[in-house]
């Protein structure tokens, strides 16, 4: 016999992990529920059999009393004994049904994989129609066929579980199917049978469970529905839906009479419930452990000091801003930078490096959690948290085109009505401008496309779409987080020459987030690069190549990627990995992956420093720069 | 054809619907043909009763066609079918359409005022519930709705009803406990058939608010500082009612399966109410109709619904089919 590996998971692991759920809160209260479930089943009839068949003529429909707690029915027989035996047919009933439905429907369900293609799509096409007719509808038509009675209803209550379940263990068998170790078996010639029984039964038994236990409860209140319309159990017979059936004439002289059966319903069907809870949680669909992490020592460290150029007159302003989550962890620490009207700054960095979020912090769009803090952060003299001409002073670019328009407003629509909320245009007019505006990114034919909606646009369209989006209003800053990463690289330079020439019309200023020097160093002035949560250096574009002083931007610079490298590859030639926002952060971040790196490096942060005219650096060993006395490396120390 | 199809992803689609809902509608005219002949034993001795006289046994097999051959009887089924006629009831003699078209009404008078009714409340309730406690925010608020709609959501329709009746009918007779009169007696059945669908539907709403809030448009939106009437109702509704309704759908459908109930609770002279009487006294033909009336209600149901949302968000619906 071959031998295959199966992914199967063993039932034994089931088990324990079943063992382990059944000792949370929620386990122990299903336990007990079942427990107290089956022992009113099994105990009932014994104990309280007899007085729930007894009639008593003087005492016909009595309230509720100390002789009779739920009072009597139309004969004087005691309806809480009667609600308490009752549970043992309804039980009973359920389970059958129950048994019917999941064998129905594991044997439809993996027909197809036995049968072979014609029959099995056959089969599967069945199953696809009869799931589409409600369960009632299934029921009553097969309790039609059946008869009436509590076997009819509990042959029509099972057949009509079949369709769902049958559909269930299609899909799963067929992912199961599709896969390599099954395909194996094939090749290795394991018949059909041995296949379901070894490989596909073992492999869909859990969320066969699971789904039997939900099946459960939806059969129960089905079958007490029947039999409450007359259709399930017949007198003398009784289970809770019959029970519910006799009483309800009764509700005007005992209302507490005929909740009672109902209550009784409702909480076997929550028991049920909550065992598909159990189950659903030893199968491993519980909730991620939530990986709370200690918070970072707040370093107590000086604010970095100011730009050391004369910051009147900026657009941005921002001093010492972080971005903090709340099990700690610090994204962005301590950036300050200024731009200046109408110039474009670059800002550079890894993924995690806090680049997007300082972009976000900027116009205000951090997602919650994230709590953004700062000594200063103004925009165009205001401050930035409480400006309310942000939404057309401020334009904004995303990374993916394809997901920042909304699917489900026409484009147009999505433009002018940044005119009608902030600039009190009427409709028309704010119409006429969204489709000026779409002719001014180059969108060909701009009356019709405004009237489309993004899924009929390009990649690239839609780019432009959401920089004419920026452009309603007059926007001073455009603010562009990876605008041409999820590009075609034909598309990404059109995308980067409209940019520059929104800029060039509009006199505004430009912050351009990219991993990708090639394209900061095309398009902007000045670039900040950021490491771990800070800015590492501020330099002139022109000294990117050649120029940089920190050894990060030097590395960066020697692993530049071109336009049309893959941007999943970027800097892999710095070896190491930029470290975690929870990390420990002492001395400097970039030192595990710095050649340089000395003791000073490990132990004491370097701060932004300002050296020769508008550049910074943190660094204790910047290549080539001259650097204020005080903060001169000491050649001493490097040595050690 | 093909080369058509894949120029018109939204024809294409269309088409595999309509294809989908001939061959369901078929297989319902068939089985509702076939329910008869799979009754074990002699159906029409069973309806008539052991007393029934042969010579009466074989008048109404006569005029039921069940002396035909087979597949004669089918033919006729389908030409009458398309002419509207269903045949007879065997316990009134009355044609089956005439009953039918008089007992529909009442039903759609419960169940559409509470289709309405679910949209109007489920969609606002699981929104607001939404932004309430988005990110994590007023978690004992979350649970509340979570466990409160989760429970609803546990308890089957026609037992709320007797609860309803109960609370507002004995307990503090405010409303009607029983069959069709003035207004007020509409509102306990229309309540019943409506409360949990919503609950259901509410939590499916929130869920899908909570995804969409989190999509990137909504960024994008956010960065627009559009008042927050805007935000939610222009920028999430749409998004998060087609996702919302598609697994809503089978609600729909259940909402004309649980009148069956509530009628029999409330004895409303509707359909519901006349297909259990029709199972119990064995009126097959009747059975019959009203099964067909039933189910091709709620294929075309689900049909609408898959179309509408074919319509209004061709990209992810059509992806999805
Ligand atoms: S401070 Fe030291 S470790 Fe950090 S970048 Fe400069 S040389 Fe490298």
């Amino acid at each position: 016999m071959p031998h295959l590996p199966s992914p199967s998971v063993p039932s034994s692991s089931l088990l324990h992990r079943l063992r382990r759920t059944l000792r949370t809160p929620l386990g122990v209260t299903a336990l007990t529920a079942c427990i107290v479930l089956a022992v009113v089943a099994v105990l009932g009839p014994m104990l309280f059999g007899a007085e729930a068949d007894r009639v008593d003529t003087n005492a016909i429909d009595q309230g509720s009393s100390m002789a009779h707690l739920l009072g009597t029915d139309d004969l004087g027989r005691d309806i809480a004994a009667r609600v308490v035996v009752a549970t043992r047919l309804s039980l009973e009933l359920t389970l059958q049904a129950t048994v019917i439905g999941v064998v129905g429907g594991l044997l439809l369900g993996v027909a197809p994989t036995v049968l072979g293609r014609r029959l099995g799509r056959l089969v599967t096409a069945t199953v696809g129609v009869l799931v589409a007719f409600p369960g009632l509808l299934f029921v009553l038509f097969l309790a039609t066929v059946f008869g009436v009675g509590s076997t009819g209803a509990m042959f029509a209550i099972g057949v009509a579980t079949v369709p769902s379940m049958a559909r269930l263990v299609q899909n799963m068998t067929a992912s199961i199917a599709g896969s390599d170790y099954v395909a194996a078996a094939r090749i290795l010639g394991v018949g059909r049978f041995r296949l379901v029984s070894r490989h596909l039964l073992p492999n869909i038994a859990e969320p066969s469970a699971l789904f039997a236990t939900q099946a459960a409860a939806g059969i129960l209140l089905s079958f007490s529905g029947l039999s409450f319309l007359g259709l399930g159990v017949q007198a003398p017979q009784y289970d809770w839906g019959r029970l519910l059936n006799e009483q309800l004439n009764g509700i005007y002289v005992n209302p507490v009479a005929a909740l009672a059966p109902g209550v009784a319903v409702v909480l076997t069907g929550l028991t049920f419930g909550l065992v598909g809870e159990v189950f659903a949680k030893a199968s491993g669909r519980r909730a991620p452990l939530s990986r709370q992490q200690p918070p970072s020592e707040q370093s107590a460290m000086a604010p970095a000091p100011l730009p050391d150029e004369s910051a009147e007159g900026a657009l941005v302003q921002v001093h010492d801003l972080r971005v903090g989550f709340p099990d700690g962890r610090e994204a962005v620490r301590g950036v300050s930078l200024t731009i200046g009207h109408g110039e474009a700054l670059g800002l550079v960095g890894e993924s995690g490096s806090g680049k997007s979020l300082t972009a976000l912090a900027l116009a205000d769009l951090v997602p919650h959690p994230g709590r953004v803090q700062a000594a200063e952060i103004t925009f165009d003299g205001h401050d930035l948290r409480s400006d309310p001409h942000l939404g057309t002073t401020l334009a904004m670019v995303f990374q993916d085109p394809m997901a920042s328009l909304n699917p489900a407003l026409r484009v147009g629509r999505q433009l002018s009505e940044v005119a009608e909320v902030h600039l009190g245009s009427t409709r028309a007019q704010a119409r006429a401008r969204a489709v000026d505006r779409l002719s001014a990114v180059r969108i060909p034919s701009a009356a019709r496309r405004a009237r489309q909606r993004p899924h009929e646009y390009s990649g690239g369209m839609r780019q432009r779409a959401v920089i004419a989006m920026g452009l309603m209003g007059e926007p001073k800053l455009v603010i562009a987080d990876e605008p041409t990463t999820a590009l075609d690289v034909t598309v990404q330079q059109q995308v980067l020459d409209l940019l520059a020439e929104v800029r060039t019309e509009t006199g505004a200023a430009l912050l351009l987030i990219s991993h990708d020097l090639a394209v900061v160093a095309q398009v902007c002035e000045r670039v900040l690069v950021m490491y771990a949560g800070r800015i590492v250096e501020d330099l002139p574009v022109a000294e990117l190549v050649g120029g940089a002083a920190h050894p990060y931007t030097r590395a960066l610079v020697g692993a530049i990627p071109t336009m049309t490298t893959d941007p999943n590859t970027e800097l892999a030639t710095i070896p190491g990995r930029p470290p975690e926002p929870g990390d420990a952060d002492q001395g400097c971040s970039f030192a595990p992956r710095c050649a340089l790196a000395t003791d000073r490096c490990r132990s004491t942060r370097p701060e932004l420093v300002g050296f020769d005219t508008g550049r910074r650096v943190a660094c204790w060993h910047p290549v080539g720069a001259v650097l204020p006395l005080d903060v001169r490396p000491v050649d001493a120390e490097a040595a050690s | 054809m093909t080369t058509a199809l894949t120029r018109n992803p939204w024809a294409g689609f269309a088409l595999r619907r309509c294809w989908r809902l001939l061959v369901s509608l078929a297989v319902l005219v068939t089985a509702s043909f076939a329910m008869i002949h799979l009754i074990p034993g002699d159906p029409v001795r069973a309806a008539l009763g052991t007393t029934a006289s042969p010579a009466l046994v074989a008048a109404e097999k006569h005029s039921l066609g069940l002396d035909q051959p087979l597949l004669s009887q089918y033919v006729t089924f389908l030409g009458n079918l398309f002419r509207g006629r269903l045949g007879e009831s065997i316990s009134t003699q009355l044609p089956v359409s005439q009953i039918i078209s008089s007992r529909l009404p009442a039903t759609l008078e419960i169940a559409v005022p509470a289709f309405v009714l679910i949209l109007l409340t489920a969609i606002p309730l699981g929104m607001s519930a939404a932004v309430l406690t988005k990110d994590g925010r007023r978690r004992r608020g979350e649970l509340a709705f979570t466990t409160a709609t989760g429970l609803l959501g546990a308890v089957p329709e026609y037992l709320l009803a007797v609860g309803l009746v109960a609370a507002f009918a004995v307990a503090l007779p405010i409303f009607p406990a029983a069959s069709q009169g003035g207004p007020s007696s509409y509102v306990l059945p229309v309540l019943s058939l409506t409360v949990i669908p919503a609950a259901v539907l509410s939590r499916i709403v929130r869920v899908e608010t909570l995804r969409v809030l989190g999509e990137d448009y909504m960024r994008t939106a956010r960065a627009k500082r559009l008042p927050a009437r805007l935000h939610y109702l222009r920028h999430a509704l749409p998004n998060l009612l087609t996702s919302s309704l598609t697994l809503g759908g089978m609600l729909f459908t259940s909402l004309l399966a649980g009148t069956v109930l509530i009628e029999n609770v409330f004895a409303w002279p509707g359909l519901g109410a006349t297909i259990v009487t029709a199972i119990t006294q064995k009126d097959y033909p009747l059975v019959q109709g009203i099964v067909l009336v039933y189910g091709s209600a709620s294929l075309l149901i689900t049909f609408a619904v898959d179309m509408a949302l074919g319509l209004a968000d061709p990209q992810s619906t059509i992806r999805g089919s």
